[in-house]
């Protein structure tokens, strides 16, 4: 993933030591003032004193202050070189602030019994979110799901490759199959749960079902038994994301260099044998990431499951983000979900760097 | 009377036999799936036009078995006629459409502002940030991906009632940019990679800084991948939907949400939603079909190096 080639600059930067204690002094001072309205406002919010602050808001802006005097202050203090540090350092300070602060904060809150609608707020708990995690069949058949849409992936997979070969064909017309091929993935997962969910798959006027009907289905209810309705939102989500993952593997096919299936072609590979003996191996490394990408935006399935089964039938087809919603959106409690959420966190952690570390080893390209 | 003089060999007519029939399968199945990827557009189109026994008729073709009206569209405010007289719903929808384009389209700047940057950067100095290297900075970067929207979501929301965030367009687009950014980060640092280092080499010999080569020079060869970049956070942040239902109740809902709250309601009025969904997808299909080369060139760049 990185470049071998850098780009090595020398400069002579003489700074003056009065301009490096400025630098030090704008970092300083302006942390000096984030720590003292921090202070007053949890002195205010622990009842000690009383400053007149109805939100937090001055908090934060001191915190964009300091954080606007940090990227300066590198100019300040170290020339050339705080200007390279500049490239990196504003998005690793937004990234650090909107996920290591909140994601510490969550523990916080997953430790603690806190509803939204109970006045008496917060308080500590210990590992009580734990044990009820650990005795609630609802959430180990949302994780049970989500193992089963994961393996669904097989078969997007096997269809994303079969359209991606055809699209790389001798064919007509290539750029409209393209776009048509393209569209499904860039409509909202919302509208989409109308359009197919809510709409096409309806039993009585919905034109799957007549299609269904016609094909001699007597009565096709497409989420009234758990597997079907589970199969059902498995469909909805690979007819969105079939387009993803057939354009990365497009995009590999197109990279296979011409002499390499002409050679095997004078050796005599035709059809079956050509594609397991040489297309197939040359695309390992492709189809390694598509897949691994496929499964990360998977394990995020939720907006088609909400807005068209809500978990239902009895919790079938739940995947563990649309169980936190309902548990957030029906009894507003925060403390609950954000356990649950973070021992997702854990297991998702856990499972992609065993998964990664084992597609390494595929995905090096065989020389 | 002539006679044929050169035959075409029996292996022959079976090659072309036998390619004939490849010709058919593949176009066979390219229509097919063709047919499967538009359908549900068309007839979320049609159904817009439909009245309720149009509906229950299961009619399709417009102008052959059923007349189109615009009574969907009414719904929403948006036929010809609603629209010379003022309509309530007119103006939710638009206070809604506006607040999807708004965020949307500032979630994805920033995000392809800052993503850029960082990636120039990563792709061009060493760094050393305490422990970290340049690999483990873009590995930090680039795991934000795994990160599932839900394990942020509970505590942004109680941070965002303190910091009276909450149900504000600026809440949704940091967080908007946030989900994004690995993403951009990803293209961009394979589009600087492609770049050859000795340009801003000249450059620099001229007498231009850092940021002065970076702007003029690397800049404007970056930018289709920018473009890219930022088409596919477009599509992206348009569609969120998890992190709007939560954090937005009545001022900054986005058109998701909207749409989301009709499918709820049940009473089945089938043009009126077919009209909103497809005024919250039209926008994408429009992107979607005119600059569908950038959004392949996004998708592509981290499958093959």
């Amino acid at each position: 993933m990185s470049s071998a080639e850098q780009l090595h600059v020398v400069t002579s930067d003489e700074i003056s030591p009065a301009r490096i204690r400025l630098g030090r002094l704008m970092i300083w001072a302006s942390a000096a003032l984030l720590a003292l309205v921090a202070l007053a406002q949890v002195a205010q919010s622990t009842g000690r004193a009383e400053f007149g602050f109805t939100t937090w808001r001055p908090t934060l802006y001191a915190y964009c202050l300091w954080a606007t005097a940090l990227c300066w202050a590198q100019v300040v203090i170290r020339g050339e070189r705080g200007k390279r540090t500049l490239f990196v350092l504003p998005a690793a300070l937004f990234v650090v602030s909107l996920t290591v602060f909140p994601l510490l904060f969550g523990l916080v809150i997953a430790f603690s019994s806190w509803n939204l609608s109970n006045p008496a707020g917060r308080s500590f708990n210990g590992a009580a979110n734990l044990v009820q995690m650990w005795n609630d069949p609802f959430y180990w058949n949302a994780l049970g799901n989500m193992v089963w849409y994961v393996l669904a992936i097989v078969a997007e997979y096997a269809i994303a490759f079969s359209l991606a070969l055809l699209l790389n064909a001798q064919i007509r017309a290539r750029k409209f199959f393209r776009v048509a091929f393209l569209l499904p993935l860039m409509l909202s997962p919302v509208a989409v749960s109308w359009m197919i969910g809510k709409s096409m798959l309806e039993a009585r006027f919905g034109p799957i079902s007549r299609l269904a009907r016609w094909l001699g289905v007597d009565n096709p209810a497409f989420f009234e038994t758990a597997w079907m309705a589970k199969t059902t939102i498995m469909v909805m989500d690979a007819w969105t994301f079939i387009p993803f993952m057939m354009i990365m593997l497009l995009a590999g096919l197109q990279a296979i260099p011409k002499e390499l299936t002409e050679a095997a072609k004078v050796d005599g590979a035709r059809g079956w044998k050509a594609f397991w003996e040489v297309t197939f191996p040359l695309m390992l490394p492709v189809s390694v990431t598509a897949i691994l990408i496929r499964i990360i935006f998977k394990l995020k399935l939720a907006d088609v499951v909400i807005n068209v089964t809500s978990g239902g039938p009895g919790g079938a087809t739940d995947t563990v983000t649309s169980f936190i919603f309902r548990e957030y959106r029906e009894r507003s409690n925060v403390g609950y979900g954000t356990m649950l959420a973070m021992v997702y966190l854990v297991l998702i952690v856990i499972f992609m760097t065993v998964l990664m570390k084992w597609a390494a080893r595929y995905a090096r390209p065989r020389t | 009377m002539t006679q044929q003089i050169f035959r075409d060999h029996e292996t022959d007519l079976a090659h072309r036999a036998k390619w004939w029939s490849s010709r058919i399968a593949i176009y066979g199945a390219l229509i097919l799936w063709a047919v499967i990827c538009l359908f549900p557009i068309y007839w979320t189109l049609t159904t817009s036009f439909k009245l309720a026994p149009d509906v229950m008729k299961g009619n399709m073709i417009p102008w052959v078995d059923f007349t189109p009206q615009w009574k969907g569209w009414e719904a929403i405010g948006m036929s010809p006629e609603a629209l010379q007289r003022d309509s309530t719903v007119r103006a939710e929808f638009l206070k809604r459409f506006t607040n999807s384009t708004v965020i949307a389209l500032s979630a994805s700047t920033l995000a392809v502002l800052l993503g850029s940057l960082a990636a120039y950067g990563l792709s061009r100095f060493q760094y050393r940030f305490g422990f970290m290297k340049n690999d483990d900075i873009s590995f930090f970067f680039l795991s934000q991906l795994i990160l599932p929207p839900v394990v942020l979501a509970l505590p942004f929301l109680v941070l965002y009632k303190e910091l009276a965030l909450l149900d504000t367009r600026i809440g949704l687009i940091l967080l908007y940019t946030l989900t994004v950014l690995p993403i951009v980060i990803w293209i961009m640092k394979d589009q600087f990679s492609t770049i050859p280092t000795e340009l801003e080499e000249a450059a620099m010999v001229d007498g231009l800084g850092i940021w002065g080569a970076f702007f003029t020079i690397i800049l404007p060869i970056a930018l289709p991948g920018m473009v890219a970049a930022f088409i596919l956070s477009l599509v992206l942040t348009w569609n969120e939907y998890f992190f709007a239902a939560l954090l937005t109740s009545t001022h900054a809902n986005t058109l998701p949400v909207m749409v989301a709250s009709q499918t709820g309601s049940q009473g089945i009025s089938w043009w009126s939603m077919a009209a909103l969904s497809f005024a919250a997808i039209l926008p994408l299909i429009i992107i979607g079909v005119l600059l569908e080369r950038f959004i392949i060139k996004g998708m592509a760049a981290g499958a093959v190096k």
